[in-house]
């Protein structure tokens, strides 16, 4: 894994290699074994490199073998052994062993539809020396970041955001309709990012610059086509079997490296699936990794504990406290590029430090089996307001409320007549084609109380959801409710955060790269096929994947109640951490929230009154914005508090 | 509509300050906490938690429903009949 960038200078004067280079130092912990830079009059590529593949010989920029090609590489395209015999086959005669020359060979044989050959996770340019073309991919679900930039007459990319802040007449503005997108759906919309004018490559597309022509074009869409008729469809066992054979191809080609791959293990079906698949696959004895919580509510180490010894791994564990996520923070924040709502990604960071200082740098995760085989509590969630909203006035269907959530313990005590306020479906709810979706919005939403009056009337016509609907597929109102939302999990959630705050980021930030058996296209092609009531029957999560688990993994986490990877939110920060963050002045002048209102919040944690799901994310999403602000727009910021880092872009 | 008697001030002080966060522009005592998305799905704890401590009283599970306690008025209306019975 490795962080790239480039730029493209189409008029004269050529393209600035020290900028490229400054651009690539910004990145260098995404790969720090190596480093490289490509330039000519015209644009000039940048590569800090993570070797492992072909370690001797994979060295980035590279070119082809007649010098008319170079490619700046993210990334892993694990089917390239098979790639590269059908290559050798046609006649090409390679360098080297890596899958590198390979997306160089295969685009030279096949163009841009190259990408539709890969099975992998990738972002990369390639820059066509004759045609003065710069080509650029990212992978089908969003695992490897793009971002680009138009400025100053210069087309800039690069794996991240702050690399392009350095690219002269790139703005350091917020985007505020971006982050009105944040504070809804938890991540903006594909291609907005939350810095005006630096957009997102969406995952599933290609670009080409040419002539100082843009154009971006989707090579790959998530089809969501159930079977519907069960009559046509094969038997539960049969599909099982199906895709557990999956699984076990997807989790063996990642397994391809010539360094160690080691596996985390959550305690969770998902991740204890993979290890069990890749314990199969390798024969040897796998190294595992997980993280744990001093507070119980958040903790699976019992389980994560039981998985390693069913399984026979080496394990290491790192332990997590509320101090330990303020430590890392705002570090988080710095690699996250975006205000988050929730700590989770901080663990994450702090796991990945783990593994690196255990000397691996590359681990198979569960990502993915949630979004495409029904896992979500917010499937079941829209399935019981659904079920209710058909009898309203039904005592007994609004009782199943109380199966959600069940390892939320605020949830949990909620008095009824509370839940079915809250559930309750309203009158154009059912009409709305986000009905899944529509509590945990309306939740994330109440952010927006805090915005300062400044951005509530800049931002007060602007409608995210009408959005949201304009980049919808044309076939959208023909899908189950349950597909609908899946795909609004797997088209934002997944790649906005659960595969860049959750994923590359606080992994990249450490060298450290992940690789995601489920993800694999063969596997969400295949999940995307299936009925709904093989993912969830009736309320049983996960239904098939269950079945495909079965033997493989211990009977305690396979029945288990899916408890997703969460962590402790607003009791992690100390007074003196938010003060300083959150003075009436620092939140006066970045203009954002009104320092009244957070004042308030502030005060209601620090009263130990009780506090909501809604409250914490708003302290958590205040803190993430103005530690966002302070390192990467408001140059004029010391950033003096605790757990800073000493850097920002300047 | 609003009322202003002691307990619907004191009540509505409580909701500006936990659930609004000063911001109580058009906020009326009739308005419903759920249907305005002001209380989240735990929000009734506090209330609850605020109401037992402030009045000196033990508010049990049955009465824990959106008709004694989702605005400013209910929560008026309850506590009148609570403290007098």
């Amino acid at each position: 894994m490795c962080g790239i960038a480039g730029v493209v200078s189409p008029g004269a004067g050529g393209a600035d290699a020290g900028l490229v280079r400054n651009m690539i130092d910004m990145i260098r912990y995404r790969g720090p074994d190596a480093g490289g830079i490509y330039g000519d009059a015209h644009a000039g590529l940048g590569h800090a490199r993570l070797s492992v593949i072909d370690v001797a010989g994979g060295a980035q920029p590279m070119s082809s073998e007649d010098g008319s090609l170079w490619i700046t590489f993210n990334g892993e395209i694990f089917n390239y052994l098979e790639l590269r015999e059908e290559l050798i086959e046609a006649g090409h005669r390679f360098r080297t062993q890596s899958d590198t020359e390979v997306i160089l060979r295969l685009y030279q044989e096949e163009g841009e539809r190259c990408v539709e050959r890969f099975n992998g996770q990738w972002a990369f340019a390639i820059w066509d020396t004759r045609r003065r073309k710069l080509f650029l991919s990212r992978d089908r679900v969003g695992v490897r970041p793009l971002f680009y930039a138009e400025a100053s007459g210069r087309f800039c990319f690069a794996s991240e955001i702050k690399a392009l802040l350095l690219c002269p007449g790139v703005a350091r503005e917020l985007d505020l309709e971006a982050l009105i997108q944040t504070f809804t759906f938890w991540v903006t919309l594909p291609s907005r990012t939350v810095f005006r004018g630096i957009k997102e490559l969406p995952p599933g597309h290609s670009a080409t610059l040419e002539n100082g022509q843009l154009r971006i074009y989707e090579y790959w869409r998530l089809e969501l086509d159930p079977e519907l008729d069960p009559e046509t469809a094969a038997p539960d066992l049969d599909l099982a079997e199906e895709l557990r054979a999956l699984l076990l191809d997807a989790t063996r080609i990642r397994l391809r490296a010539d360094v160690p791959v080691g596996a985390y293990l959550s305690g969770g079906l998902d991740s204890t699936l993979i290890a069990a698949l890749a314990r199969q696959a390798a024969g040897d004895r796998l190294r595992t990794f997980s993280v744990g919580f001093d507070d119980a509510e958040f903790d699976e180490s019992r389980y994560q504990r039981e998985a390693s010894a069913f399984l026979d791994t080496a394990h290491s564990a790192v332990r997590c406290s509320g101090d330990d996520i303020q430590e890392v923070f705002a570090d988080v924040v710095w690699h996250a590029e975006t205000p988050i709502l929730r700590t989770a990604p901080a663990p994450l960071y702090r796991l990945a430090k783990l593994v690196r200082d255990n000397g691996f740098k590359v681990v198979l995760t569960g990502e993915g089996a949630d979004e495409m085989l029904g896992g979500y509590d917010i499937f079941k969630e829209a399935k019981i307001r659904r079920f209710w909203a058909r009898q309203p006035e039904s005592l007994r269907r609004p009782l199943l409320l109380k199966r959600l959530y069940p390892y939320m313990d605020g949830m949990q005590r909620q008095p009824s007549g509370y839940l079915k306020g809250f559930f309750q479906v309203r009158a154009d709810d059912l009409a709305s084609p986000f009905f899944s979706h529509l509590p945990r919005w309306r939740l994330t939403s109440r952010i927006r109380t805090f915005l300062s009056g400044d951005v509530r009337a800049a931002t007060e016509s602007y409608d995210p959801l009408a959005d949201l609907r304009c980049g919808l597929p044309p076939a959208w109102g023909e899908l189950p409710s349950f597909s609908q939302a899946e795909y609004l999990e797997a088209r934002l959630l997944l790649p906005g955060y659960i595969l860049s705050s959750q994923g590359d980021r606080v992994g990249m930030a450490h060298g450290v790269e992940g690789r995601y058996p489920f993800l694999d296209h063969r596997v969400v092609e295949f999940a995307a096929k299936l009925p709904p009531r093989l993912k969830m029957k009736v309320l049983d999560q996960k239904y098939l994947l269950k079945r495909a688990a079965g033997g493989l993994i211990p009977e305690s986490i396979r029945a288990r109640h899916k408890q997703p990877y969460r962590a402790p939110d607003g009791a992690s920060f100390r007074s003196d951490f938010v003060d300083s963050l959150l003075s009436g002045e620092t939140v006066r002048r970045h203009g954002i929230f009104d320092p009244e209102a957070v004042g308030r919040l502030v005060g209601k944690f620090r009263s130990g009154r009780p506090t909501g799901v809604g409250d914490n994310m708003a302290l958590v999403g205040i803190l993430s914005t103005e530690i966002l602000l302070g390192l990467f727009i408001d140059g004029r910021d010391s950033m003096v508090s605790p757990g800073l880092p000493a850097r920002s872009v300047r | 509509m609003r009322l202003e008697t002691d307990t619907t001030r004191t009540v509505r002080a409580f909701v500006v300050d936990n659930f609004l966060f000063g911001r109580d522009e058009g906020f009326g005592d009739t308005d419903s906490f759920l249907e305005s998305g002001i209380v989240d799905s735990t929000g009734v704890l506090q209330l609850v938690a605020f109401l037992e401590a402030t009045y000196g009283i033990t508010i049990s599970d049955e009465e824990l429903v959106p008709d004694n306690l989702d605005s400013i008025q209910n929560i008026a209306r309850f506590l009148g009949g609570k403290l007098a019975g």
